[in-house]
């Protein structure tokens, strides 16, 4: 399934899946229910402001398990805003971000410990292997891993034989596969992938893609930006557009 | 996971040892040029030692201090601890704690050879060195919050000096206090304790202020 341009601004949609979260009347509740179970991450009305600018205003989106939300829109349209938006590190202008019906400010840890965030930055260590920093971020991420799991994820992002050398050493390409390589052992429910695919090769794209779609398989939601034109052939495809294409879609 | 916390920031450091060395580097030299600068009267040299020495281990730590989170921040490290599920403050602590492990220990290691050079007494090394044990968290905990207020700022050092060397001088008075109290024979406890106050209510209650200034720089 494939819903196109789910920006729907003011529209009666939200104010219903909010006021489904919040049931009163006994007709409403069944089905609030219903959607409880399926509706993981509902954002409404979302505003952000940077530098004194309103960069986009009304956003609002509901992810279920098993989908994926594209995040379109030209560079400064809000797309990064809007990610660390969603995982709390920055606090929107107006509007809820809820996770189970939750607002994320409440949930807190409870909320951080099933997200996953890949940023622009890699949050690689330098003076690190490879195999150091993915162990590492597991231990972070609360997940304690054996030996030849962390080295079967490097593996299948292609850093095979090079997991002992210093990720100074390494190229541009190869820290962010070793980046990635967290997305190989990672099992909280939610991602949050920013341009996930720069900087890579064409084999890594299609190992990263591959990993996004099994994670949308096993019932994961996923939202990500990319310039790249990326097959992942799996779940349900929602898009989500900002800035100057949301202008034109609306005509 | 604050036990990961620490591990990692001890094996960075190890992997870093160079920015240790320029720390104890500094302490060494800054302290050793005063005998040469004062004069070589022993009477003199025992004067000042206490203040000396704990004013060299001040600059030294505030010389460190920058890199504490500027590193983190800057490869985005930091974001993935502020979203990992353990609290900021916590995290903080932490890094304080591996902080102190390779900037406040050494130091304090590293004293009694130094206090030899002005004439101290014994009794008065293993006081300096001991103050220097107990004091040195607080600075790390103090610092923690200068150097999250100052992240991402130009000219950040000259920032945290300004900052958190006015916050430093209750710590200073009685490290410094303790020394010579031992030099002249008084009892040292007293100052003991009240740095030992020091440091538990620094290293304690910093991190919080600190993980709200990282936040802040963060967004």
């Amino acid at each position: 399934m494939i819903v196109d341009f789910v920006r729907i601004t003011d529209s009666a949609v939200y104010h219903d899946v909010h006021r489904l979260y919040d049931p009163q009347g006994d007709s409403l509740f069944s089905k609030a229910r219903m959607l409880r179970s399926s509706i993981m991450l509902a954002v409404s009305a979302l505003e952000c402001h940077r530098g004194g600018r309103r960069l986009f205003a009304g956003v609002g989106f509901c992810l279920g398990a098993g989908e994926l939300l594209y995040l379109h829109g030209p560079n400064g349209a809000g797309k990064t805003s809007l990610l660390r938006m969603l995982c709390g590190l920055l606090p929107p202008a107006a509007g809820e971000i809820c996770w189970h019906g939750r607002p994320i400010a409440r949930l807190g840890e409870e909320y951080r410990r099933e997200l996953c965030f890949l940023g622009h930055h890699d949050a690689i260590k330098e003076e690190l292997t490879p195999f150091e920093n993915l162990s590492l971020s597991a231990r972070l991420a609360g997940m304690r891993l054996d030996e030849a799991r962390v080295l079967e994820a490097l593996s299948r992002l292609g850093l095979a034989g090079r997991e002992d050398l210093p990720c100074r050493a390494l190229s541009r390409g190869q820290k962010r596969r070793a980046a990635l390589s967290r997305l190989a052992i990672d099992r909280r429910p939610l991602w949050l992938l920013d341009e996930p695919f720069t900087a890579l090769d064409a084999a890594a794209v299609n190992e990263v893609a591959a990993l996004i779609g099994a994670h949308l398989e096993d019932g994961g939601l996923a939202v990500l930006t990319t310039h790249q034109p990326v097959e992942i052939t799996a779940g349900a495809i929602q898009r989500l557009a900002l800035g100057d294409e949301a202008e034109s879609c609306r005509r | 996971m604050i036990l990961a916390v620490i591990a990692r920031d001890l094996r960075l450091a190890l992997r870093r040892r160079a920015d240790l060395a320029a720390v104890l580097f500094f302490f060494v030299i800054v302290v050793s040029l005063f005998p040469l600068g004062v004069g070589p009267e022993p009477e003199r040299l025992r004067e000042i030692a206490p203040g000396v020495l704990w004013v060299a281990a001040l600059l030294a730590t505030l010389l460190s201090l920058p890199r504490l989170f500027a590193d983190d921040f800057r490869d985005g490290t930091l974001e993935q601890l502020a979203l990992a599920p353990l609290p900021l403050g916590l995290t903080v602590f932490a890094k304080v704690l591996a902080h102190w492990l390779v900037c406040g220990v050494p130091l304090a290691v590293l004293s009694p050879l130094l206090g030899l050079q002005f004439g101290l007494s014994g009794e008065a090394l293993v006081v300096l060195s001991g103050a220097l044990f107990i004091g040195t968290p607080a600075l790390s905990g103090i610092g923690a919050i200068g150097a999250a207020l100052t992240l991402g700022v130009r000219g950040g050092g000259v920032l945290v000096s300004l900052l958190i060397l006015p916050l430093y001088t209750p710590v200073l008075i009685f490290g410094a206090g303790a020394v010579d109290a031992a030099v002249n024979g008084i009892g040292v406890e007293a100052h003991l304790s009240l740095l030992a106050a020091l440091t538990l209510a620094g290293v304690f209650f910093a991190p919080w202020p600190a993980a709200a200034a990282l936040r802040i720089a963060l967004e």
